[in-house]
């Protein structure tokens, strides 16, 4: 055995091999630029950097990935990533976010599937940059769902808790006996469903309901819908479509944030499982309920005189952050303040597990919920032996305990950072609201977007302090890989043989 | 007939003793004492050697058996050696089992395993726990006609609105045929004019429909029973559960190891799984099992199911039911209290006589105390029963025989003396057990 534990050889050759398969994306928007005449040096340096990054880290021996080399490579890869998205922006020199920090930012908050921006002002950025933001998006929704199956399902502890639950209840890694089959499985319907919504946008537009949709922004959109991430190039984001192009969106939201395995058995002519998933039921409900809730509240606001826009906007707006999405088609800044605690309330939901959706998710909070009732009964009767059941089967107790100290974990977070924020915030500038701090906190922590106040829907995060920007990348990182890896990674006993 | 009996244990000894008598009959066992034992006890003829060795079997001469039934304890052996029996001999093979596993296997390709027929004694005995609970007053229940045929043994109580009525009265229901009255020992076919005394066991063969509501006629102030509590979590106490959980019930099951409780919780969804012992009186105040409608005791130890059913009884759970291991305690759990006792291995024990009634039986129930026998039939062209009225062929049988239920296709037919039974149909038929040889003999 080496006297160093941690075999970081091995996570290095693997980020290497990430990076190559960045030259991809960076390679296509260069095409892109081209095309519209932008500059294409921008995505070319970073593209070369990649090549002979990558080459040099696979370098090193290759050994098996074990349990610690999985945590540092997952914890690792989405940072490489971030920085590497980051240089474009730089190198474009547009408006904010020729700032390294803001570029940071914006690339850490894109490939996280965040959504939280920091423009100010959308047509200084070229077509290229802002294809590239949605990009790293769509890059980071599939990332998350493939590096999950393959990485995450073969090491036991923190992250993978989840993926094990999902394994007794979805069998999620028993699709096919081969991971990586799987992973590609779940890969394809990723693509199918991107190229489906494109279609369907340009189809919208054919047929006359969608006057201001081009392939352009039919790609850009389709690839942080699914990804359930939220980016647009557009300032007014949906709001700037049609009210047919919303509703189409809506049920991309939502089934982006839908479980993969779940869509891949209705793909194969099997509703069942949709029917028998209580995870499914949990999230659809949590979505209507909420959905009605703010209707209500929007009714008795009188801000929409007709039943169509009314049950639209809020249905869209509770979709979009449930499922972690973070478009808005209107600004709900102006909305009373039922309706907008409703969906304060709705960033720590999130979608289903096995989905590219972040934030706590309907999976944890249903456990949450089933075992909270279950200890009801056990009050009344001591002896009763009753296991907590996910469609049938039955959940492990340690699961059920990762599962609390998640979600303990995650609200301790959320609050550590709001006190940040606003202590930061005062100290730099004017201050900030506690509920806007808090919306930012917990928006930018469990990946969401936008947030409330001068963070909300059409505004940005460009006006807090730089220390507090970079509190909310680590953090972004950080909720996106489900904290434990970078948890794990940061105790010395990690490091120890 | 030769008869190959592989297992001296419980079932297997009660197996040979029965069929002594009128067979040939070859037990093997691993165990000496055992064989000794059986050696001065029966007319059989006792091998030493493990039923799953070739050598052994050949020496019992398994060449020229006409049955082999593997009944030890263990499921795996009796498997294998209908299995190796098979290689060197063409005998019928009965291999009992406890697990259910293999039965559900064996039901997808009958005949698998070389296994002609497999008993699963734990199942056998949970169904007929489960079929009691769903009647008050029900002693015993067999199904017949892949279901559609009923038997039920009724005792009537003497509250009971039925006691003292004639059997004319008491028969209101379109599909059900009182095939006997079992009274102190003995056996009455009844006419119309027969008066149903208090304390009788009734023996009724229907629809399951009818059952039910001769059930409610029987103790119409009995209460359905909702509340079930099941003691002992082994194999017929999760299979009891199982079953109800079919049914519709949402039984309590007391299982007192904390692993299998727990295993118990998972695998029975709609069970309140209790992690205790079911004579600690504190528990069951407190999980009020004296409110439950009926109390199930299922443990491996008969004394404790005693003691557990007695305790409930005590408490004032409504109805008890016991199983009896040993299979001599039957009349004595019933005589202290215990409203019904259930014996696996009598249940086994009925599966696998129906085997040695020429094997012309398709199914067959013992009627306590060996006093009678419910058996079904095919009626083929040689039958006394085929193709004229029923009244006709009763004066060639002799007295204490009951045609019971007739099945035509999927349809139930209520045996009167003009119905013409046609070949292919199915009869119930109840017979004395006098009468018996000369009834299989002639349907």
């Amino acid at each position: 055995m080496s006297p160093v534990a941690v075999d970081w050889r091995t996570s290095a050759t693997l980020i290497g091999t990430v990076l190559k398969a960045l030259t991809l994306p960076l390679a296509a928007t260069a095409a892109v630029a081209a095309w519209y005449g932008e500059a294409v040096v921008p995505f070319l340096i970073p593209l070369v950097l990649t090549i002979s990054a990558g080459f040099s880290l696979e370098r090193f021996d290759r050994r098996d990935l074990g349990l610690r080399e999985s945590y540092l490579m997952v914890a690792l890869t989405w940072l490489a990533i971030a920085l590497v998205g980051a240089i474009p922006f730089v190198l474009a020199g547009q408006g904010v976010l020729a700032d390294p920090v803001n570029a940071m930012f914006e690339s850490m908050s894109g490939v996280t599937t965040t959504g939280a921006t920091v423009i100010d002002s959308f047509d200084a950025h070229g077509k290229s940059i802002h294809l590239w933001r949605s990009l790293l998006q769509w890059m980071g929704g599939l990332g998350i769902l493939v590096l999950a199956v393959a990485v995450l399902s073969q090491i036991s502890v923190g992250g993978a808790q989840l993926m094990e639950t999902e394994t007794q209840t979805q069998d999620l890694t028993k699709l096919t006996p081969r991971i990586e089959e799987t992973a590609r499985l779940l890969g394809m319907i990723y693509v199918g469903l991107t190229a489906l919504m494109v279609l369907s946008w340009l189809a919208l537009h054919a047929a006359g309901l969608a006057p201001n949709v081009t392939v352009y922004q039919a790609v850009a959109h389709a690839f942080t819908a699914v990804s359930t991430a939220g980016f647009s190039p557009q300032p007014a984001s949906l709001g700037y479509f049609s009210p047919a192009v919303q509703w189409v969106t809506i049920l991309f939201m939502f089934t982006g944030a839908t479980n993969f395995v779940l869509l891949y058995f209705l793909l194969k002519g099997d509703p069942s499982r949709l029917r028998e998933s209580d995870e499914f039921q949990f999230y659809l409900a949590i979505v209507l309920g909420a959905a009605g809730l703010t209707a209500v509240f929007l009714a008795g606001g009188g801000q929409f005189d007709r039943v169509e826009p009314l049950a639209r906007h809020a249905l869209f707006q509770v979709v979009s952050i449930v499922t972690t999405t973070g478009y808005a088609t209107v600004d709900f800044n102006l909305w009373s303040a039922g309706a907008k605690h409703i969906l304060f309330l709705g960033m720590f939901v999130g979608g289903m597990a096995g989905s590219t959706t972040c934030s706590i998710k309907t999976l944890r909070w249903l456990v949450v919920v089933k075992s909270l009732r279950r200890d009801l009964f056990t009050e009344i009767h001591p002896e009763a032996i009753r296991p907590v059941r996910l469609s049938g089967s039955s959940v492990d107790e340690e699961t059920i305990k990762d599962i609390y100290a998640y979600v303990l974990l995650s609200l301790v977070i959320f609050a550590l950072l709001t006190v940040f924020v606003v202590t930061d915030a005062t100290r730099v500038a004017g201050g900030v609201g506690e509920f806007e701090a808090m919306g930012a906190a917990a928006s930018t922590f469990l990946n969401i977007g936008p947030a409330f106040g001068a963070a909300g829907p059409y505004g940005s995060y460009l006006h807090f302090p730089d220390t507090t920007k970079l509190a909310m990348i680590v953090l972004m990182w950080v909720g996106r890989i489900e904290i434990i890896p970078v948890l794990v990674i940061l105790t010395p006993a990690y490091w120890r043989s | 007939m030769r008869v190959i009996i592989v297992g001296a244990g419980q079932v297997g000894s009660s197996i040979a003793a029965s069929l002594a008598s009128d067979h040939d009959v070859v037990v093997i066992d691993t165990d000496p004492a055992r064989v000794d034992e059986l050696t001065y006890s029966h007319d059989v003829l006792p091998i030493e050697g493990d039923g799953t060795d070739l050598d052994t079997l050949e020496e019992a001469g398994v060449g020229g058996a006409d049955m082999l039934i593997a009944s030890t304890d263990s499921d795996e052996t009796n498997i294998v050696t209908c299995g190796v029996s098979a290689i060197v001999g063409d005998p019928f093979t009965i291999a009992r089992v406890k697990q259910p596993q293999y039965l559900r296997a064996w039901e997808q390709r009958r005949g698998a395993f070389d296994v002609d027929f497999m008993v699963c004694t734990d199942l056998l005995a949970a169904k007929s726990i489960v079929g009691v609970i769903g009647l008050a007053t029900a002693q015993d229940v067999d199904m017949f006609a892949d279901g559609l045929v009923q038997m039920t043994e009724f005792e009537i109580p003497a509250e009971s609105p039925v006691a003292g009525q004639t059997v004319a009265e008491a028969d209101r229901f379109d599909s059900l045929t009182f095939a006997a009255i079992l009274r102190d020992d003995e056996v009455l076919v009844p006419t119309g004019e027969t008066v149903i005394e208090a304390d009788d066991d009734v023996v009724a063969i229907g629809s399951p429909e009818s059952m039910r509501e001769f059930s409610t006629a029987v103790a119409p102030q009995a209460d359905e029973a909702n509340d079930v509590v099941v003691v002992g979590g082994g194999e017929i106490g999760y299979q009891v559960a199982r079953l109800l959980e079919e049914s519709g019930y949402k039984p309590r099951l007391f299982e007192r190891d904390e692993g299998r409780a727990r295993w118990l919780a998972e695998n029975l969804p709609n069970t309140t799984v209790l992690n205790g012992d079911a004579t600690d009186q504190e528990l069951l105040e407190r999980e009020s099992v004296g409110k439950a409608d009926v109390l199930v005791s299922a443990l491996d130890n008969d004394q404790k199911n005693l003691l557990s059913t007695l305790i409930a009884k005590r408490m004032g759970t409504a109805r008890t039911v016991a199983v009896v291991n040993t299979g001599e305690f039957t009349e004595l759990f019933e005589a202290v209290g215990v409203d019904v006792a259930v014996s696996p291995r009598e249940a086994t024990a009925e599966e696998i006589t129906r085997f040695t009634r020429a094997r012309r039986a398709e199914n067959v129930a013992i009627i306590e105390g060996d006093c009678a026998e419910v058996i079904e039939l095919e009626v083929d062209a040689e039958s006394a029963l085929v193709d004229r009225p029923i009244q006709e062929s009763m004066a060639e049988l002799p007295d204490g025989v009951v045609v019971g239920a007739i099945t035509r296709g999927h349809s139930l037919i209520k045996p009167r003396g003009d119905t013409v039974i046609e070949r292919g149909d199915h009869v119930v038929v109840f017979s004395d057990a006098d009468a018996l040889s000369e009834v299989t003999e002639k349907l």
